[in-house]
Parts: C-alpha cells; structure tokens; sequence
C-alpha cells in the first residue's frame, strides 16, 4: 500500500552514495600524487556492495544451533583495496596521475547517469501522484 | 556526505603544493647567493609530503569517520622542510667582498633545473586538484537539484 522508496529508487540511491564515497578516495589518490610511499586504493561497487549487505563469506548454517561467525578479516578494510602499480617508481608511490584522473571523470559520468535515474524515479512517482497531470 | 570530504582532501593537497611552489620560489630567489662560511650559506629547501592521518584530520574539524562510510578521505600534510645535503659549492674569488680569510666564498647548492622542473610538477598537481575540486562541486550543486524536475 504505502510508497516504499529503498523499493521505489530500485537501488540508485545506494548507488549514488558509492559514487560520490568513490570520488573521495579517488580525489585522496590525487591530492597525495606526490606523497612519498603513498599506495593508491580504490573500491569496487561489489566490495561495496557486499560490505553493505554484510554476508562476505558466511558460514552455511544448517543447524539453529550453528553459531554465525562474522568475519572481519576480508573487509577488514572497509572494502578498500590497493592498486596494482603499472610500473614501480623510486619513491615507493603508485598513483598514476593520468589513470585516476580518467577514473574520476568516469566516476562523475556514472554518478551522473545515476543522478539522472534517481530523478526520473522520482519525477515518475510524482506523475502517479498527480495522477497524470 | 563523502563530497564534502573532498573539499578538505583537495584543499590540504593544494595548500601543500603551494608551500612546494613556495620552497620553490625561494630557491630560486636564492639560488646565486653566496656566503664567506659554510654554516651560513642557503641549502635548497624541500617540503616533506605525507598522507594526512584521520585523528590529524579530526583536529581539523572533519567528519568523523563512521562504520558506514569509506575511511578513505584523508588528504595529505605536509611534515615539514628539509635543507638539502648536497655539497655546495666552494670558489676561489679572492676579490669578492664575502671571501673569507683564504679566499673562498661559498656559493648555494641550489639546482636550477631541478627546482625548475619542480616547479612545472607543482603547478600541475594543482591544477588537477582544482579540477577535482570543480567536478565535485558541480556533484554537489547536482544533488541540491534532485527531484525539482
């Protein structure tokens, strides 16, 4: 009956939200491009998305008295990984400029087209408000 | 909000490259100075770049980094400047008015072309954090138009 929107955004709204966290860690990449032993990270949608869900790697449980074990180990990192440097540099540092800055702009496009399906999402939940005024 | 954060991250990585462009402009406007001993003469001045941590951050007035958001955002600080040890350069100018007792006055260990190549590095970082800076702005100014349409 009610209008839920987690269902109503189909997901954009999470998506958004990892869009613009993305942009920050490729923005640090950035700033610290020229930061001695600086490791250029990054996060994928899945990591994000299984961090979000919190069941990476969960015991089957077939019993009720099977305990859950939580595992901390594999997103210990809040999803975040390490860049695997193109080439080594003397300074110990694997930013590569050119590379985060196109990972930027491809990120900005896709927040972009995210932000333009969250509007339609809810330009179309007004119509049916409006009942198709 | 991460977008936030990058205004701090892009912020702290263009202050520090302007203290670069800074060390920069003093070499250079050093570079040909001369001294009569070698404690006084001027040593090329480099800044020390590293990643800023989140509790140096947080005393910035950031965000507080939560379970659910990406402890990523840190941005990077700058340690402090070191003089640099490269040999300077003695010359035997018994005329000139700095000499000292045996004639020698000593001239900065000053590179040129190094600090001018530095110079060429540190203004495109900039720039690419202006950039950073202008798309997430743009991200931001975006979301306050979320849904008027």
């Amino acid at each position: 009956m009610a209008i839920s929107f987690g269902t109503a955004f189909a997901g954009h709204d999470k998506f958004l939200q990892f869009r613009s966290d993305r942009s920050a860690v490729l923005a640090n990449n950035i700033a610290n491009a020229d930061t001695p032993n600086f490791k250029a990270r990054d996060i994928t949608f899945s990591s994000a998305m299984s961090k979000a869900q919190g069941d990476s790697l969960k015991m089957r449980a077939t019993n009720s008295k099977h305990f859950e074990i939580t595992s901390n180990s594999i997103n210990e990192d809040d999803g975040l990984f390490y860049r695997v440097a193109s080439q080594p540099s003397l300074d110990g540092n694997t930013v590569d400029l050119q590379r985060e800055q196109a990972e930027f702009a491809q990120n900005s496009l896709q927040f972009d087209t995210s932000f333009m399906f969250l509007d339609r999402k809810i330009s179309s939940m007004k119509k049916a408000l409006n009942g198709g005024l | 909000m991460s977008l936030n954060n990058i205004f701090a991250i892009s912020g702290s990585a263009m202050s520090a490259q302007t203290i670069r462009l800074n060390t920069v402009a003093s070499n250079i406007a050093n570079a040909d100075t001369v001294s009569s001993s070698e404690e006084q003469t001027y040593r090329a001045r480099k800044p020390v770049f590293s990643a800023m941590m989140q509790d140096s951050m947080r005393a910035y007035g950031w965000n507080e980094v939560s379970n659910d958001e990406f402890g990523a955002g840190v941005g990077v600080e700058v340690k402090g400047i070191v003089e640099s040890d490269a040999p300077l350069q003695p010359r035997y100018e018994p005329d000139h008015p700095m000499a000292n007792e045996t004639g020698y006055v000593y001239y900065s260990n000053v590179n040129p072309v190094e600090e001018m190549a530095d110079m060429m590095s540190a203004s495109r970082s900039f720039q690419t954090n202006v950039e950073v800076m202008n798309s997430a702005k743009s991200m931001m100014q975006k979301m306050l138009t979320l849904g008027q349409s």
